[in-house]
């Protein structure tokens, strides 16, 4: 399984075979024909290869327990050496049936499925959710400031703890074992302030219909700030270790590239999308919330490999981080949820005590929020990409049919395309820079 | 999503669109289910339109309504950053077997998997689709879990063939 040319190439001073620029940052144009050609000189038969006998093909079944497939996804490929000549993805030993048990449920209990989607960021599914949920109501507009500067603030913190995963795991699964505990620590302190402002650590159902369950306590702004540079450092020390290391780099640079056409072609949005070179950003191109209001930039890649993908996960923590602190400066006073007895239970107090309010807290409980009729279709965007909901209504107060489209599904339908041809070791970190969140592409 | 779409759309396809409407911004044709893949390829290539980029296809199973099926299509253009969405609806068959549609995997390849999965999720025959199976569910799976009268408390006991027959 482990890659040739990191075994040549031990040393992480890039003083291996002869000068090779090494770049930190965001990687240039120049520096795309360097890496795609050390990339094709990395391929070359080695001496002793030119003896090798021919080979039968091979069929090799990668997954679905696989470590670098997190548990979830099968590749039955045909390999010649270490060639993969064909591929079969097979996806769907996470499917949950997420689509028909929210047939099922109220509008309000879906909340609790939308966190199992993607599970490293539930709170980016809660809010793409519930903002579809109020399209349909025509209330996108009615929920109070203070409600919405509380999704940016969640979904952002989300978004950190989602790249974080991404890029740890990736890392990991190169053999760098330390980036995934400084990483894994940093996301461990972001589900800390998420577990204080929800009560949950990882399936928060902190978003409702209409606002957001409680009140973000008084303190979580320092508490947010007073992070952020621990995240920076752990930031820094994850890019000090992995930029110039030749043996993370030489897995990384050149594999995976597909190009901006290829990736429309495949329904790519998101990080993966943008790493070959296209600005396409819900959160800039159709802002929703409170986003236009923050100053913030979109990250892109030139060269669409995998180390471009790494390196726009880490670029864009700063970017969230910049919006935490604009929406921490601007964040009105006020309700967070929307004035509405339709929507939004009543006080307990009054449930209790008057029978108006028991029979409203009733009906919502039991029978759920009543949804004019119609279709919509509402997007934002999560840690993979454009994360839509498409909801048909029937008036009732559950959906009469739910469509989650799931970035990471039309990612993980082009990964066959790019590891046929490729070696077997090229599969891990195309694989893992994909992001594929089982939960999310089999729902 | 676009008005201006709409008037586009309406003023390339007239008659052949059945009906139209906007909804909280989402603008939506619905076209019979033989023009698709002509009316997706043709706002596609449209110099106007250009909706160069398939979101989202998913199924709705109208249950007890004539025709049952629609097959949903959203699409955005990825130079303007507008939206349409494109129904077709597709009548339940008489004899059993799978209602169909053309597919439009040569448009986009990720039509290839949304393809399946609802065929897999409504059992939706995309004709000239090149590898049509499932995709989430099992193979051995009977049924087509998303369709309003399959059971959501049914549950099947997977069942392995033997690979010799």
């Amino acid at each position: 399984m482990s890659d040739p040319r990191s075994n040549a190439a031990p040393s992480t001073s890039g003083h291996g075979d002869g000068p090779r620029k090494m770049v930190i940052g965001l990687s240039t144009a120049e520096d795309f024909d360097a890496r795609r050609q050390s990339a094709v000189l990395g391929n070359e038969p080695q001496d002793d290869d030119d003896d090798e006998m021919p080979t039968e093909p091979m069929q090799l079944n990668m997954g679905p327990s696989h470590p670098s497939t997190h548990g979830t996804v099968r590749i039955v490929l045909t390999v010649e050496g270490e060639t993969v000549t064909d591929a079969d993805v097979q996806i769907g030993y996470l499917h949950r049936a997420f689509e028909k048990e929210s047939e099922h449920a109220t509008y309000t209990q879906v909340f609790p499925y939308t966190d199992r989607l993607n599970y490293v960021s539930p709170m980016l599914n809660n809010v793409g959710y519930a903002l579809a949920v109020e399209k349909l109501l025509g209330i996108v507009d009615d929920v109070p400031e203070r409600a919405q500067y509380i999704r940016v603030i969640v979904g952002e913190l989300a978004r950190i703890a989602d790249h974080l995963t991404a890029s740890a795991a990736g890392a990991m699964e190169l053999g760098a074992m330390t980036i995934y505990f400084y990483a894994i620590k940093a996301r461990e302190w972001i589900w800390e302030i998420l577990e204080e402002i929800s009560g949950a650590r990882m399936t928060h159902s902190y978003v409702r219909v209409g606002g957001v369950a409680y009140d973000l306590h008084p303190d979580i702004p320092s508490k947010v700030r007073a992070l952020m540079p621990k995240i920076q450092t752990a930031l820094h020390d994850v890019k000090e270790m992995l930029f110039e290391n030749r043996i993370f780099r030489d897995r990384m640079d050149g594999v995976g590239i597909f190009t901006q056409e290829q990736a429309l072609s495949y329904g790519w949005t998101g990080v993966s999308l943008r790493s070959t070179g296209l600005p396409y950003d819900v959160r800039k191109d159709h802002p929703y919330l409170v986003y236009d209001r923050f100053d913030f930039s979109v990250p892109v890649g030139t060269t669409g490999d995998c180390f471009d993908r790494f390196i726009l996960r880490i670029e864009e923590i700063t970017q969230s981080m910049r919006i935490l602190n604009q929406a921490f400066d601007q964040m009105p006073e006020g309700p967070v949820v929307v004035d509405d007895p339709r929507i939004i239970l009543p006080p307990k107090q009054a449930v209790y005590n008057t029978i108006e309010s028991m029979i409203a807290h009733f009906k919502i409980i039991v029978d759920g929020v009543k949804v004019p009729p119609g279709e919509v279709y509402s997007y934002t965007e999560a840690g993979n990409g454009e994360l839509g909901f498409y909801i048909v209504s029937d008036g009732t107060g559950r959906p009469y049919r739910l469509r989650c489209r799931p970035p990471c599904f039309m990612i993980t339908s082009a990964l066959r395309e790019m590891i046929v041809g490729g070696t077997i070791a090229d599969i891990v970190p195309t694989f893992d820079m994909m992001n594929m969140i089982g939960g999310e592409c089999d729902r | 999503m676009s008005q201006r779409l709409l008037d586009r759309a309406h003023a390339l396809f007239g008659a052949r669109i059945v009906s139209s409407h906007a909804f909280h911004g989402d603008e939506t044709i619905v076209v019979e289910a033989n023009d698709i893949h002509d009316v997706i390829a043709t706002l596609r290539s449209d110099a106007e339109a250009k909706l160069d980029f398939l979101v989202d296809l998913t199924a709705v199973d109208h249950y007890g309504r004539e025709p049952r099926f629609e097959v949903v299509y959203h699409l955005r253009s990825m130079a303007s950053g507008e939206r349409l969405r494109v129904k077709a609806e597709v009548a339940d068959t008489d004899d059993g077997s799978e209602p169909s549609i053309a597919t439009i995997c040569d448009l986009w390849k990720s039509a290839d998997w949304m393809e399946r999965e609802v065929f897999d999720m409504f059992g939706i025959k995309f004709t000239g689709h090149p590898d049509l199976r499932r995709i989430l569910m099992y193979e051995e799976f009977i049924g087509y879990p998303l369709r309003k009268d399959y059971p959501k408390e049914k549950r099947q006991p997977l069942v392995r063939r033997d690979p010799n027959t």
